[in-house]
């Protein structure tokens, strides 16, 4: 569903500029920088998931033939403050500090506690096996409800919770309380003729990008420092780098590679500045690659979870109260996106009664970031399934009560002005008139398999953020388009799709590139769903700010007042001269003449995007084994400036999101030991787990956009695990209320049912 | 900084002495599916890789009418379920060569290998033991024949001696109107551990009546599992749902698996039962086509 188009580029689906490089194998990604003398680092890391350091005895590892420096938490400098991190909000630098290199305590299992680099990467790690650590083992806490006991060991001695900006007297685990109130519950509950509450909990999930975390960085003798890695933003590396190590941030220079995913965890960092004091200890350059058990014990993961979450509605499906309770774990540092997660729990909905009471809880885990959507997934599990049983409870079809009950323009959101024109109703809508929703299922499978439908909603806000770039005209008529934006989704497309829209020009004459932070100005991370919006809005004022020095310059040429030149697409016209923009270029050339600008600029995002999913599954009632058989995601993506990047957005937050859904998590045993830190048991889906994905896209422009952008990014994510939840209820009849829906899990609630 | 020893030898009697020479440290290597990830993990201390594709013997593939299937210990999977008198007189074989790992894994991995690496949860072992399979082992002391359900000990262990290698699988040539079948339970659809795995046999005679079944589990006990109380129960029995069902809970019985990250106890002796249940089923309509 597209509408009519007034552009020429926007809509269309060009060739990606990384396309080739990528397929052939010729992209440089975090691995692959390779620098003369270079050295190679590896981290030890800490067995226990709470314990006191005592000592550090590295004396054996230095003696090793090729082992150049061993560093530890004493060799990092004692640092505060903060630093932007992004959708986030801003990175506490102790926190990130003691994240990377432990200082004093070992707060999660694989929690960097010394490192060593060595001439090769192999003589670094039988090095590692010669520290010595003593350790004081600390009683561990890593569920979350069990953390905001009284008495349940502190992991931070430090950190007192913040109601409202009142602290506590004394430490706790809680490092937040945050409430968001509208109305009055306890009226709407009252008014309500069908009340559903349930209690939910989810396991820690982890974003599982392909590619690992992998840096190299060189601190030079001048104090240069330089660092080569895959991240979603190049200038959080540099604040965070340049922070932790309490060194200028205009001496750190951040070149970032391609990237083999991120959905959010590589904003933090974690072996760079490790790398650069190695680096600095070493005299050399340091490469740095974590493995796969590494990147699941010591990044990314998103919090595991408690909710409760009770929800009202009248005869007609009106939903009359809506209340909330989340408690999400941090990890080993405060901040688990618990805002977010209370943002995004009702957002589709129009609530006059609701309150929301959310928690922000440290525990043994390693520390959360943000992944795809942050907070979103697991509180949309939670009010979309109880939506569901009101639906059901109500004889009402499950869109039905949803596009009744859908936010539109001016309603409620917790922790941001009401909303602005959004396409959340028209995501419902075109769901409903769905050649999936409309074509009927039949319900019984092979061999006694029973099949079932579901649907559900989700919302994810965007972000703004400020964007830079700088565009060349050259003598050619071809532009370099320079971004700082790193491409995690196919944004240097869309980017460059849009400068060549707003400029007059072709595709195929824009060459984008992203480049190292000293050569474009400051760029916020690649996140929150910001990119095609920020930088776009960013290379559209970029266009016009090129198309005005292209009016001054040609005034002085052809000797005419400025503002008697007219623009007409790619064509410069005044008083009987008329040139394009190619023409113009060999011309400004002749008169030594150059169209160089760059920009800065922040957008301003309102509202965010929708999306509303439907699916169909096969369960074996025997065995508990969930199979998807069709997948429809319909997303208002405000205007698709590259369909298929949208489509493939789409399409990439459900693959992850039947992944949560049906088989992800971490697992621990009775020790708060992780089991499954390898992809061999942490089992994201495979290319046959994953049903072709129809995609839908709904296109409500976002006002605030010159070509009504919305990002499209995390929202994907946020529907799956309830569409699937939904309708593995309509195909056995029991409700889930944790996640995974794993073949055990299932097989338990069909046996107690 | 650690240095690994390779060596390749050209007759069984080269990799015997090699073997004898480097003592328990040495370990053969097939597809290295396993063993490269385990020392390269410190898994397995292996200070010597004897690599067995050299060697005649470990790479055989053959079929005798008579005698029947000898596979050789280093063979490739994809070798086995390409093979087309392994396809029209063992597809049980194929059914557990075709689902290890994926397809890239295949072109190395060997059933020999499996056996060797002597996981609770090999795909191959329960069908090695449902076609009555036994494995020709070389030492220095001569050579021997053992039934493959007597093969494994305990997890990651066997019978072979230091100085022993596994030569290669022999399988009987299969009777008439029989058949058999691998299942197993894995969360996703490719690239899993078995959670449960089943293989069975049945073999008939002209009337229908099931004149012998052998019946071997995976993931539910330290080794793969051999339960002969399950064919006794079979043996004599016209084949019915009803029948397979019942053998299911007989399965189910006998087994104490445990949980961990792949499972829970309750969940593997559940679907031990709705397994065994199903491979005899397909192992049925096998022995009836």
């Amino acid at each position: 569903m597209t509408t009519e188009t007034k552009y020429r580029v926007i809509g269309t689906r060009p060739l990606r500029p990384d396309g080739v490089d990528k397929v052939t194998g010729r992209a440089i990604y975090g691995a692959d920088v390779v620098l003369p003398r270079m050295a190679h680092g590896k981290v030890l890391r800490s067995p226990h998931p709470h314990a006191r350091i005592i000592s550090i005895d590295t004396s054996a590892a230095e003696k090793v033939k090729g082992v150049l420096a061993v560093i530890s938490g004493r060799d990092m400098p004692d640092v505060t403050g903060s630093v932007a991190g992004g959708e986030g909000g801003d990175i506490n630098m102790r926190y990130a500090s003691n994240n990377v290199m432990a200082h004093g305590k070992a707060l999660y299992e694989g929690h960097a506690v010394a490192a060593v680099v060595a001439t090769s990467p192999h003589i670094a790690s039988e090095a590692l096996k010669l520290i010595t650590v003593e350790y004081e083992v600390l009683p561990p806490v890593i569920d979350v409800r069990k953390a905001m006991e009284a008495n349940a060991p502190i992991l931070l001695d430090d950190l007192r919770t913040d109601s409202g900006g009142v602290k506590s007297e004394s430490a706790s685990n809680i490092a937040a309380h945050l409430v968001a109130e509208e109305g009055d519950v306890e009226k709407g509950f009252a008014a309500a003729a069908v009340v559903v509450e349930h209690e939910f909990t989810f396991q820690t999930v982890h974003q599982g990008y392909i590619e690992p975390h992998a840096c190299t960085a060189e601190w030079r003798s001048d104090g240069q420092i330089t660092v080569w890695c895959s991240t979603q933003g190049s200038f959080a590396v540099r604040q965070q780098v340049a922070a932790i190590l309490k060194h200028p941030i205009s001496q750190v220079k951040v070149v970032p590679t391609e990237i083999g995913g991120g959905f959010g965890g590589k904003i933090p960092v974690y072996l760079e500045p490790v790398a650069a004091m190695l680096s600095h200890k070493a005299q050399r350059p340091v490469r740095m690659v974590m493995d796969r058990t590494e990147v699941l014990m010591a990044t990314g993961p998103t919090p595991g979870a408690y909710i409760k979450v009770k929800m009202g509605a009248d005869a007609d499906g009106k939903i009359t109260a809506a209340q909330g309770y989340l408690a999400y774990e941090a990890g080993a540092y405060p901040d688990s996106f618990i805002g977010a997660g209370m943002l995004c729990l009702f957002a589709p909905y129009k609530l006059t009664n609701v309150k929301i009471d959310g928690f922000d809880v440290v525990v043994n885990k390693p520390s959360s970031t943000a992944y795809r959507a942050p907070g979103a997934p697991i509180a949309a599990f939670a009010c979309e399934t109880v939506l569901d049983e009101i639906a059901e409870k109500l004889g009402m079809d499950s869109l039905a009560i949803r596009e009744l009950n859908s936010a539109v323009e001016g309603d409620w959101r917790a922790f941001a002005p009401p909303f602005t024109r959004i396409g959340a109703l028209e995501c419902v809508q075109a769901a409903i008139a769905s050649d999936h929703w409309n074509t009927p299922l039949v319900k019984e499978g092979a061999d006694g398999k029973k099949r079932g439908r579901g649907a559900a909603r989700g919302y994810w806000g965007n972000w703004d953020g400020v964007s830079s770039a700088i565009g060349r005209l050259n003598p050619d008529g071809t532009v370099s388009l320079l971004e700082g934006s790193t491409d995690i989704g196919g944004s240097r497309a869309s980017i460059a799709m849009m400068f060549a829209e707003a400029f007059g020009v072709e595709y195929a004459q824009v060459h984008p590139s992203v480049v190292d932070t000293d050569t474009v100005d400051y760029n916020d991370v690649t996140g929150g769903s910001r990119t095609t919006f920020g930088t776009g809005y960013a290379v559209y004022k970029l266009a016009k700010k090129m198309q005005g020095e292209i009016v001054e310059k040609l005034a002085e040429i052809w000797e005419v007042a400025a503002d008697a030149i007219t623009i007409d697409g790619s064509c410069y016209s005044s008083n009987g001269h008329s040139a394009t923009i190619t023409q113009l270029a060999k011309l400004f050339e002749e008169h030594g003449v150059h169209i160089n600008a760059s920009i800065t600029a922040k957008g301003n995002n309102t509202s965010g995007a929708f999306a509303t999913h439907i699916v169909d599954v096969e369960v074996d009632a025997e065995t508990g084994k969930v199979e998807i058989l069709r997948y429809t995601a319909v997303q208002d993506a405000g205007t698709a400036i590259h369909p298929s990047y949208v489509e493939g957005q789409m399409q990439g937050g459900v693959a992850q999101g039947i992944g949560w859904a049906l088989n992800e998590g971490y697992f621990y045993d009775a020790n708060c030991k992780l089991k499954n830190a390898t992809l061999l048991d942490y089992r994201m889906p495979t290319a046959l787990d994953i049903p072709p994905i129809e995609t839908i896209i709904v296109e409500v422009p976002q006002p605030t956009h010159p070509y009504g952008v919305r990002g499209v990014g995390e929202v994907p994510i946020v529907p799956p695990t309830a569409a699937i939840a939904n309708a593995i209820y309509d195909a056995v009849g029991v409700r889930l209320h944790a996640l995974p829906m794993s073949p055990s899990n299932v097989w338990e609630a069909l046996e107690s049912k | 900084m650690r240095a690994i020893q390779y060596a390749a030898p050209r007759s069984l009697s080269d990799a015997v002495a090699i073997l004898q020479e480097r003592g328990s440290k040495a370990r053969i290597l097939a597809g290295g599916t396993d063993l490269i990830v385990q020392v390269g993990e410190n898994v397995r201390d292996v200070d010597t890789l004897v690599d067995g594709k050299r060697i005649p013997e470990l790479m055989k593939l053959s079929f005798d009418p008579v005698t029947g299937l000898t596979l050789g210990a280093a063979v490739p999977c994809y070798r086995v379920y390409e093979h087309p008198e392994i396809q029209s007189h063992y597809s049980g074989l194929v059914d557990s060569a075709s689902i290890i790992g994926g397809t890239g894994i295949q072109g190395r991995a060997s059933v020999g290998g499996n056996l060797c690496n002597s996981g609770p949860a090999g795909d191959t072992i329960p069908t090695l033991i449902a076609y009555s399979a036994t494995a020709r082992i070389v030492g220095a002391n001569g050579e021997r024949t053992v039934p493959v359900e007597d093969f494994c000990t305990a997890p990651g262990r066997n019978i072979l001696q230091p100085d022993e290698l596994l030569v290669s699988i022999h399988f009987p040539v299969p009777p008439a109107h029989f058949g058999a079948a691998y299942l197993r339970f894995i969360p996703r659809n490719e690239m899993d551990i078995a959670v449960v795995g089943v293989g069975a046999s049945l073999a008939l005679d002209d009337a229908g009546t099931i004149v012998s079944a052998r019946v071997a589990l995976a993931a539910v006990a330290p080794k793969p599992l051999y339960v002969p109380e399950v064919g006794y129960f079979l043996e004599g029995a016209i084949p019915s749902t009803e029948v397979f069902a019942e053998a299911g809970d007989i399965a189910r019985s006998l087994v104490t698996p445990i949980s961990d990250m792949r499972g829970t106890a309750a969940h593997r002796k559940h679907l031990t039962g709705v397994l065994v249940r199903r491979t005899l089923q397909r192992a049925f309509e096998r022995a009836r086509a």
